[in-house]
């Protein structure tokens, strides 16, 4: 890769001389406030997509009165174009379960649990020896934490926080209403953390390395670094830790294969951005927030296929139970499909836009609150290739 | 008692009397028996004392817990827009006509059901399919094919 | 511990509500009216219909009015411009998924869809019409709920009301995405499952996509029928519900007028449900009486106690399926309905000198599963079935605006006789614990000669709303052939709406509790809440109902079911004696085992 991106190696980075157990044993003697204030120094913000900051997520959890809390590590990833989680879940698992486990020292709680999307069974059998070992090694330095792994079936719309709990409680994943937020109640309708994968990750090497190096990484607003997902035309697709903040310019220019139209950031959830756009677009919270996917396009492909795509997956994922998101999301897959065959005017596009910005704010979830996001950036800059 | 009544009892003792082991006690039973009869979805509606709706609206609710029938090897091709941008199509065409059946369906030996899957997670390897847990990435129908005939021989 | 107050504005205006409250209840203080549909004041708080979106000033997204508590400062917009996009856009969203065909629905003018998509002056669609041509089959399975898919707006009112209020679960949202609806087990027809029938949820479904089978047709071609002879019955609770369909204020009872009403529409006689009440307790008093005897004198072990009763078919269904275990519970008697059938085709016929095969026999019931009882092969002990047709109380509201008849302008006019005389205590058969007020009334006094020791005859332990109620009655100074009951603590339990049954029968089971007599309700409320009244119903409206039913036993001249002069006239003529053989052959039944899954 030639370029100005500052390549890191935080998550996968593996130290001979302290194992993911040892950060763990050594943080736990700290107190538990001071562990909160380093992570929310850091800057550290969740890394599954929506950005909420870890740190407060775990104060606010710390300071709920209640004899049970849980820590609960997302990993339903689902988005399309990323896979990520599943390497970091395959690689360094010994980490993801330190962060659970300093987590539960901090809020107060003794049981974790992982919950594994189901598409990645094959993994299973692995990470349970590991969990094996690691519950052991904390059950033998007196560490009152153990962890368990729940098994998803296939239901995108889990990877939304409420929604996995509901699922893991044996029900259909749909999501709650909010107020209360999972910190108030959460699974079991106890306190919990729920935090993507990848950001536990962070939390141990946090804690294992101070804030400062996290903090000298990316902007402002967008501090450390982050896992990307980089598919479609490329050269080198594959898993990239990388500082956050980059234009996205720089990306296209190390991971594109030199025609690219554009770059979907953040999943079939996130934004589609054309070529036109690239030197004005930053890859972080100031700019476009994701989750780690990238997927690049190149001028051979067709943006109506892409949209379809994406909404054809939001039609068949969504839970279905509010309206937006149940009949809106039919109504954009049909409506550029009646258009498409001339059974609409390219008018009815504008129609339709106006829908999404309903689904933004009427839907009940993220999932439907941001079909939208890609529905309207792809019709905005490829509106010929969606009548045409 | 049948086998999937004994199983479906071995499942709820394994994970709890229960809702919250609702999934587990599903997950299990589509691991043994490829689906989930009327028989089993009764045994664990009575097992976990909840209504036969209810089991039977949760489990509907995942693409994972078939209530129709399905062969002993279930095939998911990964039908998201990076796969597609792959080739997806011409592996789903390769293995329906090696198997002489249309996605969704069933081959009449019962050995494999053809079907498709949203994102699967390896879109920097597509185009990728699951055989049961099993993941295959980078295909080529050719590659595709191959693999199917190790599971028609039940060497796996 | 008292709650706090929170300080919020709606559309400008200062409000102080407690904690916990939600924004549509404070708008609702402050006479906002924010539109609902999956919302109801009988069932938790789902939030997904989003219909009742609202802007709360400084938030990203709009709060569904119905799911969000108040928080101190919030400054709410019911009506802003973003709002009325929204909130039309939301009905739009909705009626493309309906099949909005509302001149041929049943529920045509009494739709909330309807109601709202007129409210906002929906004209030519928008969207895409995006119903499925297979959604259009309607099941039609059941005698007394017709379901009809593509009616529904998936706001899974009937998904909590079958769970939350019933306990039966028969009905569950199945699938996701664009697949996702409201179905049952494996999408078995409603008749091949747990559906108990009791139509609760046909109450609280916003449009036409629940209702019930309804036999208008069928009646008025009877009552065209020269060769017919045509009588009518009516429950309890239909009279001080009735009017509620036809212009009059809930609460208000129309006892005369719905008599004056039937015999506008034609029917030959009409009669009362009341008076076969009345001969309910008489053989279900007896058949209590003689189970304690057996059990307590003659230490019979087959004598099965606590009894229950057994008028509610919905609560009979249940127990069928639920707790078969428990049938040898049930009273034997057949519900009042089917008494009255029984007794019309063979007594009354003779006695009128009409054929019991020119008879026919119409019900006027506040409930849909009397639809499916009717229709048990037990019920033809006349030789005949019993009950040729069940309307339900909405039903005839629409017989009597389809005749063109000024309800509110009748004149009242009383039942005919014979079987047209009633008591008090059959009149409150209506409400929840009514059954058991009858029956006490009647017990003790044959027990000892006294009346119940309660003021005015009112045993107030027994009446009101509370899911599970409890009493007891000391028995002394009884007769001398009762002695075996002197001094002995008769422990009574009421409850209404399965749900409820279901907890009281989990007692029951584990041996927790030890009553000696059971009054079951399958519908919220009684019957003056069931499947078959007018919609809607709120925990409000049945109050009100409960009191116009209280206050109409209080105005009865005779108040005790034994005191009925009928009911001892059949006995003199007909039957011979309570539980005697005729009665045996007539009034009393048997129940089938049912599959619980």
């Amino acid at each position: 890769m030639e370029n100005n991106l500052k390549k890191v190696d935080i998550i996968f980075e593996i130290d001979e001389k302290q194992s993911p157990l040892a950060i763990l044993e050594k943080t736990v003697k700290r107190p538990a406030d001071e562990i909160i204030l380093d992570l929310i120094d850091s800057g550290l913000k969740g890394r599954g997509g929506a950005g909420f900051p870890t740190g407060l997520k775990w104060k606010f959890t710390r300071n709920e009165d209640s004899e049970v809390k849980y820590v609960i590590c997302n990993a339903d990833e689902g988005e399309p174009g990323t896979f990520k989680d599943r390497e970091i879940i395959d690689r360094v698992p010994e980490k993801i379960f330190a962060g659970m486990a300093i987590c539960g020292f901090v809020i107060g709680a003794k049981e974790g649990y992982i919950y594994l999307r189901g598409e990645y069974n094959f993994l299973l059998k692995n990470l349970q020896k590991k969990l094996d070992e690691f519950n052991a090694g904390m059950k033998k330095t007196g560490i009152d934490f153990t962890i368990y792994i729940k098994s998803g079936s296939g239901a995108y719309v889990c990877g939304e926080e409420s929604a996995l709990f509901e699922s893991m409680e044996g029900k259909r994943g749909e999501p709650r209403n909010k107020p209360p937020y999972p910190t108030v109640a959460g699974y079991n309708s106890k306190p919990t953390v729920i935090n993507n994968v990848e950001t536990l990750v962070y939390t141990t090497m946090i804690c294992h390395m101070g804030p400062e190096r996290f903090k000298a990484l990316g902007t402002k607003d967008s501090r450390g670094s982050k896992v990307f997902s980089v598919s479609g035309d490329t050269p080198i697709s594959g898993i990239y830790e990388l500082e956050l903040g980059m234009p996205l310019n720089e990306f296209v220019d190390g991971f594109g294969d030199g025609d690219t139209k554009a770059v979907q950031v953040g999943g079939a959830s996130g934004h589609c951005v054309p070529r036109k756009k690239f030197n004005d677009t930053i890859i972080g919270f100031e700019g476009i927030p994701t989750g780690g996917s990238m997927m690049i396009f190149n001028s051979s492909r067709s943006m109506y296929n892409v949209l379809h795509d994406y909404l054809e997956f939001f039609t068949e994922e969504s839970c279905g139970q509010c309206t937006p998101c149940r009949v809106g999301c039919q109504q954009l897959l049909k409506g550029i499909e009646a258009v498409k065959r001339g059974e609409r005017p390219p008018a009815y596009l504008d129609d339709l836009k106006k829908l999404t910005a309903t689904m933004k704010i009427a839907a009940k979830c993220g999932l439907g609150q941001s079909v939208g996001n890609p529905f309207n950036s792809i019709i905005d800059n490829f509106r010929e290739e969606i009548i045409y | 008692m049948s086998t999937t009544e004994v199983l479906v009892k071995e499942l709820v003792e394994k994970n709890g009397k229960t809702r919250n082991s609702l999934m587990p006690v599903l997950q299990g039973i589509v691991h043994n028996e490829h689906f989930l009869s009327e028989e089993a979805l009764l045994c664990v509606a009575r097992e976990l004392d909840l209504s036969a709706a209810d089991v039977y609206g949760t489990a509907s609710f995942y693409t994972f817990l078939d209530t129709v029938p399905r062969g002993k090897n279930i095939v998911r091709v990964c039908k998201t827009i990076t796969c597609h941008m792959k080739g997806k199509d011409e592996i789903i065409k390769a293995l329906g006509n090696a198997l002489k059946i249309k996605v969704g369906e069933t081959t009449n030996d019962k050995k494999f059901t053809l079907l498709t899957a949203n994102c699967l997670g390896w879109c920097h390897k597509g185009p990728v399919m699951l055989v049961n847990d099993d993941i295959y990435p980078d295909l080529t129908t050719q590659k595709a094919l191959e693999i199917i005939e190790e599971y028609a021989k039940d060497v796996k | 511990m008292s709650k706090y107050l929170v300080n919020l504005k709606i559309n400008n205006m200062p409000i102080a509500v407690e904690e916990g409250t939600t924004i549509l209840e404070a708008a609702k203080k402050l006479n906002f009216r924010i539109p609902t549909l999956c919302n109801h004041p009988d069932l938790t708080v789902a939030g997904n219909c989003r219909v009742c979106v609202v802007e709360v000033k400084g938030a990203r997204l709009l709060a569904a009015a119905c799911a969000t508590p108040v928080s101190e400062g919030m400054e709410v917009l019911t009506n802003s411009e973003k709002v009325r996009i929204a909130r039309k856009h939301i009905v739009e969203l909705l009626l493309a998924e309906h099949n909005a065909d509302c001149t041929k629905c049943f529920k045509n003018g009494h739709c909330e869809l309807q109601d709202l998509s007129g409210e906002y002056r929906i004209g030519d669609h928008v969207f895409l019409d995006l119903v499925k041509p297979s959604s259009k089959i309607q099941d039609i399975s059941s005698p007394s709920i017709v379901k009809d898919d593509s009616k529904c707006i998936r706001c899974q009112r009937c998904v909590r009301t079958c769970t939350e209020l019933q306990g039966v679960s028969a009905l569950g949202v199945v699938n996701k995405g664009d697949h996702q609806r409201i179905s049952t087990f494996l999408n078995k027809p409603l008749h091949e499952v747990v559906c108990t029938n009791c139509g609760q949820c046909i109450n609280r479904c916003p449009t036409g996509a629940l209702t019930e089978r309804n036999y208008i047709e069928e009646v008025w071609n009877a009552l065209y029928n020269p060769s017919k002879f045509v009588v009518v019955q009516t429950a309890p609770a239909t009279r001080i519900a009735l009017g509620e369909d036809l212009g009059i204020q809930v609460g208000e009872r129309v006892t005369g007028k719905m008599v004056a009403a039937l015999k506008k529409l034609g029917f030959n006689k009409v009669l009362d449900t009341d008076f076969t009440a009345d001969l309910t307790i008489m053989e279900e008093g007896t058949e209590l009486l003689t189970r304690l005897k057996k059990a307590l004198v003659d230490k019979d072990e087959k004598v099965v106690l606590p009894m229950m009763t057994s008028c509610s078919p919905g609560w009979i269904k249940f127990q069928e399926h639920m707790y078969p275990e428990l049938l040898d519970n049930l009273s034997t008697c057949k519900s009042p309905q089917q008494m009255f059938g029984a007794v019309a085709k063979t007594y009354y016929a003779d006695k009128i000198n009409i054929k019991a095969q020119d008879m026919i026999v119409v019900s006027i019931m506040p409930c849909v599963a009397k639809k499916f009882e009717c229709e048990r092969p037990e019920m033809r002990d006349s030789g005949y079935q019993d009950v040729d047709y069940v309307l339900t109380t909405r039903e005839l509201a629409m017989m009597i605006k389809q005749a063109g008849i000024d309800f509110d302008k009748l004149e009242d006019e009383h039942y005919d006789s014979i079987l047209g005389e009633s008591t008090g205590a059959a009149v409150i058969f209506g409400a929840t614990g009514g059954v058991m007020e009858a029956a006490l009334r009647t017990a003790y006094e044959i027990v000892t000669g006294r009346e119940v020791p309660f003021t005015n005859l009112n045993i107030k332990p027994v009446r009101g709303m509370e899911g599970i109620k409890e009493a007891s009655i000391k028995i002394k100074s009884v007769k001398p052939e009762w002695s075996f009951l002197e001094g002995v603590e008769l422990n009574v339990a009421i409850a209404h709406g399965l749900a409820n049954a279901r907890k009281l029968m989990e007692k029951v089971r584990s041996g927790e509790a030890s009553y000696h007599f059971i009054e079951i309700m399958g519908c919220p409320g009684g019957c003056l809440g069931g499947g078959g009244q007018p919609i809607p119903t709120s925990p409000e409206i049945r109050k009100k109902r409960a009191e116009a039913i209280y206050s109409e036993d209080l105005e009865m001249v005779i108040r005790k079911s034994h005191e009925n002069p009928e009911v001892a006239e059949i006995y003199r003529e007909f039957l011979g004696e309570p539980l005697g053989h005729k009665s045996h052959d007539l009034l009393h039944t048997h129940y089938k085992v049912r599959k619980r899954y």
